[in-house]
């Protein structure tokens, strides 16, 4: 073969080139994705420069090249970006109908017409004059939340949801099953409804309306009731649900521990986010909250004895991915190096927003996990068949 | 292995036990077959093996179970589940997850296998079963046989000692049923597994079996080596009774055995006429009542056309059994022909009955069945036109409104529940004459009479045995008086009782000069039911002929007694048995 496969990809892989074919491909840890894609999207709530969330962007377009599968979920992320795209749409949106954050010394663009509200309804404004300033911070506000939409969609992208699911600690097992029950259910549901609606025809039965819905709703239930009594028979039979060691006292203390825990997590992570709440709230409280949480996880753990089916192993790279992300969020919101001010760029008055270099590091550091991550295995779907051995081939040609 | 101790079973809404005091010894590494009618027990009697009855289906059980030392009484199934693997009857009702090595660690991961022993299990089960090509497939991808090799390996992944199977086949083609088969027998002969099977077609397994469980149907349970039990047993294969008729010593189980022992048989019918294998069909004088020509069926978004430019002629009095593999397009074929599915190409003429030259015909006999006989065979642009005529002309079924379509053709879909959502019988079968409108024809409750007998109009269709469930909902589809009837597979999940009921049914129908048409994959039901057969492979009809001339030269379709008198025509041991009749007459 003439060229390498790293030469092949549209990439920014100079960084290390050729690496990829030294590595073994191997699936990383969702964990590992998870932990990466939410530092990041904390990272991502510290700031309102728009250049920074645009680099954030660009970091996860990068990741998401390099180390996407051909798997179904892994065409996803297109789609968070339109929801993106509409997140920011809307939010500029409401801010010129609803008219509001207007300062006198403001930029005006148009003035939508004025629509009078009842006195009762006083609060709200409806159109009106639209500012530059109210707009640009709309958008900004709506950027920061679409990046960090994307930094979830990166993750669903990057980590097969199947395993993520089995990563689920053993207290949260029943809710994994339950969700992959349902998902290889909705296929059969929906052929046992196209082939009950088929089969009215030959009733000639009416195809529309109340009588009709029953006359397919009926069958459609009966088969659905049937088939999961013969489901459970069969898990049943298959030895799920085998009894551990829980008593009603440990049920009891597992569910305490578990919304304790919850609750430390939420006070923790707001008091986190939010500047103004006293520091106590922060970083105490979410790690309370965690510690009772795992502890509340490991108890409710112990009642079921299970275990899972070739588990992914956390590696190094695991480290590195996990760890890169959250470096990136712990430099952005310890402020050493650069002014807090830089990170939330003032509209007043409107000046072109500075790139401030340690934040910026910071994130094109989080961009590492695109060559830190191993390759991802080929998928061997039957669909994908016809290109993925030809790459393979390739793969083994220029070693 | 496997014990019953005085095991009685009463369920609460029945008023005597399924089964009563049943004593039995299963030994280690047996195959044992389960035979019975519907309903005499044999799914409670291999759910009480692994604890599902009663702990899962409620009821009673007095005795005791008790499978390699652990008595049910005190194990639930789930605690039961690395000693006792179960399997039913569709694959797909079983699976968990979605991948086929996923699925095969299923049971493991219930039982805590560590990882490393897991993953090595996981990779002999692909082996064991030949399923190591599919392992990363989606399971709904599978073929039939592939699903139920993929519901074996699941369960045997946890090292079973015992593997208890409720008609693994019933819902496979030949094929598929003997790949599975195939791998059944290879799991008793190399791992020493005791098998409990369940199998209404009996001739696909009763030469692999060591022992035979019967069910007569009154609660016993008669336990014994097939050569013994088979010799008064009231359900039988075809192999097993012509043994009975010629009486052969040891009782032969196998085609093989049965040929063997057949020379003498087939030297004495060597000369002597062949009697017809049923009725003479009156099909040479009877009007054609369906014409298709070219019929194709594509649907969206596949390459492959399911039907490709078939042609169809149905006569009046004659049964049609439409074969082929699972996937062929035999549904497809029979829903363009009803007007109810996807019709791509291809004109389809039906003679509304009544107006055919039928006893009792409306229109002049011999004009319309003439006039029948000028279909249009243009492509879909003039097929679509409406019928030529009010009363007599030939109509297309896919243009006119359904209530219409119902009167000219009838279809009994391959799940006939999915026609049923009334809360009983009589609410069913008042629907039905609202939903035909059929001014002169005989009440439906009548029909169904006439089909099954003594069915409560109280009952819900759900309790309903499958015999039962077809001939309401085909009562439900004559109703409307259609002159053709299409069945698609009808003998599934049917015993042999049930079979020879539905044969009869249709007998009568044809009788009454309809045409019927069955698809369905069961030889033996083919050799008895009926008069032409018509093979399917790809969406292509390549065979298409009298029942006797088509199924005996193929090696797949021939049905046993074929197989065991080759050269000979004959089809079924009642012709067999006829014909020696004839011949003992003779003699004397």
């Amino acid at each position: 073969m003439p060229h390498r496969t790293a030469a092949a990809r549209p990439s920014v892989s100079g960084v290390l080139p050729g690496a990829d074919e030294r590595r073994l491909p191997r699936t990383l840890h969702p964990l590992a994705w998870w932990v990466w894609a939410l530092a990041l999207a904390t990272a991502v709530s510290r700031t309102n420069n728009p250049l920074l969330l645009l680099l954030v962007l660009a970091v996860l377009g990068y990741v998401i090249g390099m180390r996407r599968t051909e798997a179904p979920w892994a065409r996803g992320f297109k789609y968070y970006l339109y929801l993106a795209l509409t997140v920011v749409a809307i939010r500029v949106l409401f801010r010129a109908v609803f008219a509001t954050g207007i300062t006198p010394h403001d930029h005006f663009l148009f003035s939508l017409p004025h629509i009078p509200t009842p006195d009762w309804y006083a609060g709200i404004q409806l159109g009106g004059p639209v500012s530059l300033e109210a707009v640009l911070s709309a958008a900004v506000d709506g950027l920061r939340l679409a990046c960090m939409l994307c930094c979830i969609g990166a993750a669903n992208t990057l980590a097969n949801p199947k395993r993520a699911l089995r990563v689920l600690p053993g207290a949260l097992y029943e809710l994994g099953v339950a969700v992959t029950v349902s998902i290889s259910v909705a296929p059969q549901l929906v052929q046992s409804v196209q082939r009950v609606h088929r089969a009215r025809r030959l009733r000639a039965g009416r195809s529309k309306g109340l009588r009709a819905l029953r006359g397919i709703v009926v069958p459609v239930l009966e088969d659905a009731l049937e088939r999961s009594l013969r489901l459970a028979a069969a898990m049943d039979s298959r030895g799920y649900g085998r009894a551990g060691s829980a008593t009603k006292a440990s049920r009891r203390l597992t569910g305490a521990l578990m919304l304790l825990g919850m609750c430390g997590l939420c006070a923790g992570a707001y008091g986190l986010l939010d500047a103004s709440t006293p520091t106590f709230l922060g970083l105490p409280a979410l790690g309370a909250g965690a510690l009772l949480c795992v502890a509340g996880l490991r108890l409710g753990g112990r009642r079921v004895t299970r275990t899972a089916y070739r588990p992914d192993p956390w590696w190094f790279e695991e480290w590195a991915v996990a760890g890169c992300g959250v470096l990136s969020a712990v430099l952005l919101f310890t402020n050493v190096g650069f002014d807090a001010a830089e990170l939330n760029p003032s509209l007043y008055p409107l000046s072109w927003p500075t790139l401030p270099l340690v934040p910026a590091v910071a994130i094109l550091l989080a961009g590492a996990a695109g060559f830190l991550a191993p390759p991802p295995l080929p998928t061997t779907a039957p669909q994908a068949a016809p290109r993925v051995p030809a790459r393979r081939t390739e793969k083994a040609t220029a070693k | 292995m496997i014990t019953f101790d005085h095991v009685s079973v009463q369920y609460d809404d029945t008023v005597e036990p399924v089964l009563s005091d049943v004593d039995l010894t299963v030994e280690e590494g047996e195959l044992c077959l389960v035979v019975g009618h519907t309903g005499v027990g044999k799914s409670t009697l291999l759910g009480a093996v692994n604890g599902l009855v009663p702990h899962f289906t409620g009821g009673t059980l007095y005795g005791t179970v008790t499978v390699d030392g652990r008595d049910t009484a005190g194990h639930p199934p789930r605690e039961l589940a690395d000693v006792v693997g179960v399997v039913g009857q569709d694959p797909l009702d079983g699976f968990v997850t979605d991948t086929v090595e996923e699925e095969l660690a299923y049971a493991m991961e219930q039982l805590a296998v560590p990882p490393a022993t897991m993953r090595k299990r996981v990779e002999e089960t692909l082996d064991l079963l030949g399923l190591a090509d599919l392992r990363h497939r989606a399971l709904h991808e599978l073929s039939g046989g592939q699903q139920q090799r993929v519901a074996i390996g699941s369960v045997l992944t946890a090292h079973p000692r015992v593997l208890v199977l409720d008609e693994p086949t019933s819902a496979l083609d030949p094929t598929a049923a003997e790949e599975v088969l195939a791998a059944i027998t290879r799991l008793v002969h190399d791992l020493g597994v005791t098998v409990l099977l369940a199998e209404h077609r009996l001739e696909r397994v009763v030469q692999y079996a060591d022992r035979v469980l019967h069910l007569p149907g009154d609660g016993r349970v008669v336990s014994g080596p097939p050569a013994d039990v088979f010799r008064t047993t009231t359900i039988a294969p075809p192999v097993v009774e012509l043994g009975r008729r010629a009486d052969w010593t040891p009782l032969p189980l196998s085609v093989r055995d049965a040929r063997r022992a057949a020379a003498p048989l087939r030297a004495r019918l060597a000369g002597a006429p062949v009697p017809a294998a049923r009725p003479p069909a009156p099909a040479a004088g009877q009007p054609r009542l369906l014409d298709a020509r070219g019929v194709s069926v594509r649907y969206r978004g596949q390459a492959l056309p399911a039907v490709r430019e078939a042609d169809v002629e149905l006569r009046g009095g004659e049964t049609t059994a439409l074969m082929g593999r699972n996937g062929s397009g035999k549904s497809s074929l029979l829903w363009a022909l009803q007007g109810s599915g996807t019709r791509t190409e291809g004109s389809v003429r039906v003679v509304p009955w009544g107006a055919a030259g039928t006893p009792g015909a409306r229109g002049a006999a011999a004009g319309t069945g003439r006039g029948a006989r000028d279909p249009g065979t243009g492509r879909a642009g003039n097929s679509r036109a409406p019928g030529t005529g009010k009363s007599g002309g030939s109509r297309d079924p896919g243009a006119v409104p359904a209530t219409e379509a119902r009167r000219l053709v009838g279809l009994v879909p391959q799940t006939p529940t999915d026609l049923l959502y009334l809360e009983s019988v009589r609410q069913e079968l008042d629907q039905a004459e609202a939903e035909s409108a059929v001014a002169d024809g005989p009440p439906a409750r009548a029909i169904l009479d006439r089909l099954a007998p003594g069915i409560d109009g109280a009952t819900h269709p759900r309790d309903l045995s499958e015999g039962q469930k077809l001939a309401l909902v085909l009562a439900i589809q004559l109703s409307a008086a259609p002159g053709v009837v299409l069945l698609d597979e009808p003998t599934r999940g049917l015993d042999y009782r049930a079979k020879a009921q539905l044969t009869s049914i249709l007998d009568e129908l044809a009788a009454e000069g309809r045409a019927v048409v069955v698809s369905t994959h069961d030889v033996e039901f083919v050799a008895r039911t009926a008069d032409r057969v018509v093979v399917m492979a790809e969406g292509e009809i390549v065979a298409d002929g009298p029942a006797a001339d088509v199924i005996v030269a193929s090696p797949v379709f021939a049905p046993q007694v074929a197989k065991v008198l080759a050269p000979l025509p004959y089809l079924t041991v009642e012709q067999a048995s006829a014909a020696l009749t004839t011949a003992e007459a003779g003699a004397r």
